[in-house]
């Protein structure tokens, strides 16, 4: 059998433990459940796409921080992450994309491109993608490194495991919404 | 005997001048204009004639040339290839700036249909007989034709970044 | 107005009208949309399906349109190196290189031997990177994942080569007029020996596992056939035209950059379908390999990393502070302030996909005056409707796959 003596075990959340038992608070628990099993939809548009390539397979594997499905359906993914260029044809599937996702859900722009325009500052590419749909985390890059994509994946288990329950219902997170014409 | 410039151009002088003309050869292609009615029967000249025998269309693109006179305005720049004498001929046919327009060579070339729906798009430069002359690559509801020199690089409604920061000021780059 | 103009729904709503009513049979749109896991990037097919069987179709381009000609037309010629980078981006020195190639041709540059054989051997690891993904994602597209995680971590081996050279893994923005920006380090040359030592039993293996698999071969024979004529007359080139089994391939046909120096064959298939693209690519890993390891046989050892050229190649930063004639060169090249001739020119490479051509028109200044780029994928997609016209929907996506079709090089 391997030796497990080496092997780091992260801190659980703060709560009170008891034989067979621990209590702690319902947002903890259900935080640490959503940021480990965060199933990504790839919108992957260009090169950016293909670094995701490599971030997927075996040298980087994403599968080890829980997305080990991709979810080419929006209504069965928790977090979109749009990697590459988004033109401005693009731009109402994108949003139709998202608005097919159920809640929670988060958005990862991945890229330069994705978060500013990056490099085309034309008149037919978006210049970013947070001019349609609300996004949570920005990786810049052109592309970004695998390294930097999990790192922005990582950030963004770090804000799902803070966040409250009721945020999907708060009216802040309403506002926002309606500031992009969201339903 | 191989297919030389020199023997295109005195092949194509003698079928078609004065239609054809402004024979140049530059970094080693040979290059010349046909006058727009003349485009269409040219080509085919030149993809069927047992002598000369075009048989790959490489290349259709679309160039704006504002300084030029009115009727030189637009040009069409079409590149065949020979495979079997490995030659190359650029074929250049300018459109007048109040009606840009020229037979389509789809039913030369399939290969053509596309890349003259990018020339339309871009340049408003339409295909006489084209099966299916639209929009490709810009939004179907563009009115504007975006290549042109007049119209600018980037969208001008932008909000987020400031024309000034990049030194842009008129025709800068 | 002609019914070709229609969106192609309204289109094919009127087909489906006119079919129910003749033959009481009832066809129905499929729209293969621009986001879906198997068409690689983003490009749309509206299909006319008789249950599984396709009809007819019309795809529609353009989602990723980033007016590369445009932004061409407003940046001096080592900034458009950035957006060559990201035409097939899978295979991004191919297209670097051919860009400066056609730089070098409109100055009428000399490049010295060592340069062009340092790019050769550039572009070949580049052609094996860009059929790796094009061969493994055919083979996850039938369902076989392995193979596609098993090559990837050699892609990445080629990732760090190009690091090495000029410190980018995907958009490598390599080289400049004249040749590379610096010499190749040890690490580089030792990195390229041990990937071409440690390859040829890694790809031995994968197409082991699909070549003459049975599951893979029933899929993909047969499925989105082309014959010579219909390729030729699409314009199609590369991989996809020599499936169907013509021979032309640029580097043999207008050798440029010395490959005329170098012996390897052209892998041809027969009927131009699916299983004939793959092998056709397989293939040409194993020549691209033998045209590396010839090349460093070669490689002559004087000839620097560039050409002599002054006027156009900056020069290293401890010159230009410290002489001045460095210093003045380095502002007239960063100021625009160089000789460039009125002309044209149009120059092309083999590019992963296919011929990828550069026109470019000049007028003295230091940004081109037009430069349109020839991409392959746009001209042979084209024919993609045509392809599939009477076959399955399975087949749609595996001819799809096989095509090799890159958004970023579609839309340019």
């Amino acid at each position: 059998m391997s030796d497990s003596s080496n092997i780091k075990q992260v801190a659980p959340p703060e709560g009170y433990a008891g034989e067979g038992f621990f209590a702690t608070k319902l947002s903890e628990v259900v935080g640490l459940a959503r940021a480990n099993s965060m199933w990504p939809l790839p919108f992957a548009t260009s090169c950016c796409g293909i670094e995701y390539m490599a971030t997927m397979a075996a040298t980087y594997d994403i599968g080890r921080f829980g997305s080990e499905r991709m979810s080419f359906s929006p209504r069965q993914a928790d977090m979109l992450l749009v990697m590459g260029t988004i033109a401005k044809k693009m731009a109402p599937i994108l949003r139709q994309v998202y608005e097919q996702m159920a809640e929670p859900k988060w958005v990862i722009a991945v890229g330069a491109c994705a978060s500013t325009g990056g490099v085309f500052d034309t008149y037919s590419v978006l210049q970013g993608i947070d001019k349609v749909i609300p996004v949570d985390v920005y990786v810049p890059g052109c592309p970004p490194r695998p390294e930097q994509i999990l790192d922005g994946i990582l950030e963004l288990q770090n804000i799902v495991k803070n966040e409250s329950v009721r945020r999907r219902s708060s009216d802040e997170y309403k506002d926002l919404l309606n500031s992009y014409n969201i339903k | 005997m191989s297919l030389t410039n020199e023997i295109i151009q005195q092949t194509l002088s003698q079928q078609f001048a004065p239609k054809v003309e402004n024979f140049h050869i530059l970094h080693d292609m040979l290059a010349f204009e046909v006058k727009k009615d003349a485009s269409f029967e040219v080509i085919k000249f030149l993809k069927e004639d047992p002598s000369m025998n075009f048989n790959f269309l490489t290349d259709v693109c679309g160039v704006h040339y504002p300084d030029y006179e009115t009727d030189r305005q637009f040009c069409v720049v079409y590149h065949l290839h020979n495979w079997f004498n490995n030659v190359r001929i650029r074929v250049k046919v300018f459109l007048p700036a109040s009606n840009p327009e020229v037979e389509s060579i789809v039913p030369l070339y399939a290969g053509a249909n596309w890349q003259e729906r990018e020339t339309y798009d871009f340049y408003g430069i339409t295909f006489k007989n084209h099966p299916q002359l639209k929009r490709i690559l810009n939004m179907d509801e563009m009115e504007s034709f975006p290549l042109r020199k007049e119209f600018p690089l980037e969208d001008q409604g932008r909000t987020d970044k400031d024309d000034r920061f990049f030194g842009r000021t008129g025709p800068n780059c | 107005m002609s019914d070709l103009l229609l969106v192609p729904e309204k289109r094919f709503e009127k087909q489906i009208k006119a079919t129910r009513e003749k033959d009481g049979v009832e066809l129905s749109i499929l729209n293969l949309g621009p986001t879906h896991p198997a068409t690689h990037g983003i490009f749309q097919n509206i299909l006319l399906m008789d249950g599984e069987k396709i009809i007819d179709g019309e795809g529609t381009v353009g989602y990723i349109h980033r007016a590369f000609e445009k932004i061409a037309e407003n940046r001096p010629f080592y900034q458009i190196n950035v957006l060559t980078d990201r035409l097939n981006y899978c295979s991004s020195p191919i297209n670097n290189t051919g860009w400066w190639m056609t730089v070098e041709k409109m100055l009428g540059i000399e490049i010295p031997k060592r340069v062009q054989y340092m790019r050769v051997i550039i572009m070949e690891l580049a052609r094996i990177a860009d059929h790796i993904i094009c061969s493994s994602v055919m083979g996850v597209d039938t369902g076989a994942l392995t193979g596609f995680l098993y090559v990837m971590q050699y892609r990445e081996k080629i990732y760090e080569i190009y690091e090495e050279i000029c410190g980018a893994r995907l958009t490598t923005n390599m080289g400049r007029i004249g040749g590379f920006e610096r010499e190749w380090s040890e690490t580089a040359w030792r990195k390229i020996d041990e990937f071409l030592a440690e390859f040829p039993a890694v790809w031995t293996e994968f197409e082991n596992m699909l070549s003459r698999n049975r599951i893979f071969m029933d899929r993909t024979i047969g499925a989105g056939a082309v014959d010579a004529e219909m390729a030729m007359s699409y314009g199609f080139t590369g991989p996809n035209l020599r499936a169907a089994g013509v021979d032309y391939d640029i580097r043999v046909a207008q050798p440029y950059c010395s490959y005329e120096d170098f012996e390897f064959d052209i892998p041809v298939g027969q009927n131009g379908d699916c299983y004939d693209r793959f092998c056709v690519r397989n293939a040409e890993v194993w020549e691209s390999m033998k045209i590396i390891r010839q090349a460093l046989e070669k490689m002559p050892a004087e000839g620097g990393y560039h050409a002599d050229v002054p006027d156009y190649y900056l020069p290293p930063k401890e010159e230009v502070y410290n002489n001045m004639e460095a210093l003045i060169y380095h502002f007239k090249i960063v100021m625009g302030e160089v000789p460039v001739p009125n002309t044209e020119v149009y120059h092309a490479v083999e590019g992963g996909n296919g011929e990828l051509g550069f026109y470019l028109i000049t007028n003295g200044s230091r940004v081109p005056y037009r430069l349109h780029f020839r991409r392959p994928c746009f001209i042979y997609y084209q024919a993609f409707n045509e392809i599939v016209k009477g076959r399955s929907l399975s087949d749609a996506i595996i001819t799809l796959s096989s095509m090799n079709v890159i958004a970023g090089e579609l839309d340019c």
